[in-house]
């Protein structure tokens, strides 16, 4: 597995044997850890405003400085008031997302899987033609696609409904040709002829082995059709007219335009802690399976 | 197969088992070839009624035109000429290209610094830098824009603070000439990491023994780089430098969600995707918009091709 060897090589390069510098192990240099602490601040900087600014009052969030905390913490109230808006909007929109993200993302994960897996693993009629067709799919640019598309869903009646969010999410062009370098890599042809020895059928083969073997890609492409999904705004704008199905992202744009718009309404404060409980789950997901979305980009990066 | 015991017979008949269950088994394949479509069909018909057929009713739908007066009627390539005639598709065309030609450098020049910098070995708190720099891609690019929109905003933003503190209006990030820096600076903020993430990866894959090699010739540090990290990484070059394209020429979530803060400065034309967007949505012209998405598609494809030939090219010599 891809994972394994390059632990190997890290070990190997940062490895205690040697004590002299040399290219391998060279020594620390202040300048360029400061070089990088500039790219720090500059990610860090708009995240650490927001943190910060949920906490403050309106009033507060007018007369105060942006980096610094105001004259009340306002963090409970703010994220009590977010959440009770217009009826609780909010967390229906926090549950939509959710709905599109479990469906959407799991569906994506589950049709890439079987795909790639088909595609690396079985000479068949039109292989050749499909691969070509769905990798040649990526340079498509989405949004060109979009207005068609709303045009054909709204003919057969699915806009407006999470249908119209959910059928096309479950397309993941990078997912199918992560889990074909996957397979390629990590399920032997020797042990899935065994199994066909054995007797078992290809499906049961495929859920009982293969799927084991092919865990860790699976959750990398899970993880990115998550993030895909709950960062997804392009579709639900033209496809949703009813507030009811808005997803997270969708809703605090109305807000925010509300706010800034003709007729203001000062919810401001309300955008702020919405924007901040939207990236809350998705950051923890990230940094929780770190080691998996950087082999996810190393597999799609390096192979080709 | 290998063995130090003296029973050598039944290891050969074994082996000899073996290789005809495997020619068994290669004609067994061969018979049933067409189970693969057994896990790819879903993916295939999903597939066609997302990808293909959207794509196909575009190209019809640009070749008609719909008029008050006359109804649907087949005009050709009547839209495409239009189209290429039109101001207001150039203006948002000319500006995702200077896009794609200012901001895609400027990020990718700085991922790859930062790759370059974690690859080192010479930081202090690496595993930090990484995971930090990278963590924007997390982020919602409607979070994203909103986040920045508030830093950029003259009530209650970063830019007030220092515009209080130098005296005056230094800085304008709304205004006209303005605009697209500021759109530029908001995408290099969500997506440096992840190129760096890309080229940190590839970089991660050079064999140690190439470095061990290049110490015993003598080599050090930017010699290293330039003779065996940057051509190491160039299929990630390569890769980046079209997911960026794409993204150039796709551009419309930075600017639809900055409007309403910019209103005069950010037009419905802003670029081609905002207009086919205002185009199906606001004057419900669907024709003329499937067309202005199709020739962005084509455009982006063939721009992106021309990038993978002339990458791939450079990797053979």
């Amino acid at each position: 597995m891809s994972t394994g060897h390059r632990t190997i090589n890290v070990r190997a390069r940062t490895g205690g044997a040697r004590r002299s510098f040399s290219v391998t192990r060279p020594p620390k240099s202040v300048a360029m850890t400061l070089l990088m602490v500039l790219f720090l601040v500059y990610a860090l900087v708009p995240i650490v405003w927001l943190l910060v600014n949920s906490t403050k009052t309106q009033g507060d969030l007018f007369s105060t400085f942006g980096l610094s905390f105001g004259h009340t913490f306002a963090l409970w109230d703010n994220i009590v008031a977010t959440v009770t808006h217009d009826d609780g909007i909010f967390l229906r929109w926090l549950a939509n997302t959710l709905l599109y993200v479990v469906v959407g993302a799991g569906g994506a994960t589950f049709l890439a899987t079987l795909a790639g897996y088909g595609l690396a693993k079985f000479r068949f009629p039109g292989r050749g033609a499909y691969f070509a067709v769905v990798l040649g799919a990526v340079a498509v640019p989405g949004t060109a696609l979009a207005v068609p598309t709303f045009l054909l869903f709204s003919q057969l009646g699915l806009t407006n409904t999470p249908w119209s969010i959910i059928i096309p999410s479950l397309i993941s062009p990078f997912g199918l040709y992560l889990i074909w370098v996957y397979t390629i890599d990590s399920v032997p042809t020797e042990l899935l002829e065994a199994a066909r020895l054995d007797g078992a059928g290809e499906l049961r083969t495929f859920f009982t082995i293969s799927v084991r073997l092919l865990a860790p890609g699976i959750v990398t492409v899970a993880l990115f059709s998550v993030v895909a999904t709950w960062n997804n705004y392009f579709l639900p704008l033209i496809m949703l007219t009813d507030p009811d199905w808005y997803p997270l992202t969708v809703g605090l744009n109305q807000w925010s335009a509300q706010a800034a718009g003709v007729a203001a309404e000062p919810i401001f404060n309300l955008v702020v802690t919405g924007s901040l409980i939207t990236i809350v789950p998705i950051v923890v997901i990230f940094l929780l399976l770190q080691r998996f979305w950087q082999s996810g980009l190393s597999a799609g990066s390096v192979k080709q | 197969m290998t063995t130090t015991t003296p029973y050598t017979a039944p290891t050969g008949e074994q082996e000899a088992s073996r290789t005809t269950a495997e020619s068994s088994t290669a004609v067994r394949r061969r018979r049933k070839d067409w189970q693969g479509w057994l896990f790819t069909w879903p993916f295939a018909f999903v597939f066609v009624f997302v990808f293909i057929t959207p794509l196909v009713y575009a190209l019809w739908l640009s070749l008609f035109q719909n008029q008050l007066v006359g109804g649907n009627s087949f005009v050709g390539l009547g839209n495409y000429v239009t189209a290429f005639q039109d101001p207001s598709f150039w203006d948002g065309f000319g500006r995702v290209l200077g896009f794609l030609l200012i901001q895609v450098p400027i990020m990718l020049l700085l991922a790859m610094v930062a790759a370059l910098a974690i690859d080192s070995a010479r930081l202090y708190a690496t595993g930090l830098f990484r995971v930090v720099v990278f963590l924007p891609y997390a982020v919602p690019a409607v979070v994203a824009v909103l986040m920045w929109g508030f830093l950029y905003s003259d009530n209650f933003g970063l830019t007030a603070s220092i515009n209080d503190w130098l005296g005056g209006t230094v800085l304008q990030p709304f205004a006209r000439r303005w605009v697209t820096a500021s759109i530029g600076n908001i995408v290099t903020w969500e997506y440096v990491g992840y190129n760096m993430v890309i080229f940190y990866s590839a970089l991660k894959t050079i064999p140690t023994e190439l470095y061990e090699a290049a110490e015993i010739d003598g080599a050090r540090g930017w010699q290293v780089v330039r003779a065996i990290k940057l051509p190491a990484v160039r299929g990630a070059i390569v890769i980046a430098t079209i997911f960026s394209i794409i993204g150039s020429f796709q551009l419309f979530n930075e600017p639809n969600v900055l409007q309403p803060l910019a209103n005069n400065v950010i037009t419905s034309s802003f670029t081609p995707n905002m207009y086919a967007y205002n185009l199906s949505f606001a004057g419900q012209q669907y024709n003329y918009s499937a067309t202005v998405a199709i020739i962005m598609g084509v455009f982006t494809a063939v721009i992106a091709y021309v990038v993978q030939m002339r990458g791939s090219r450079k990797e053979d010599r």
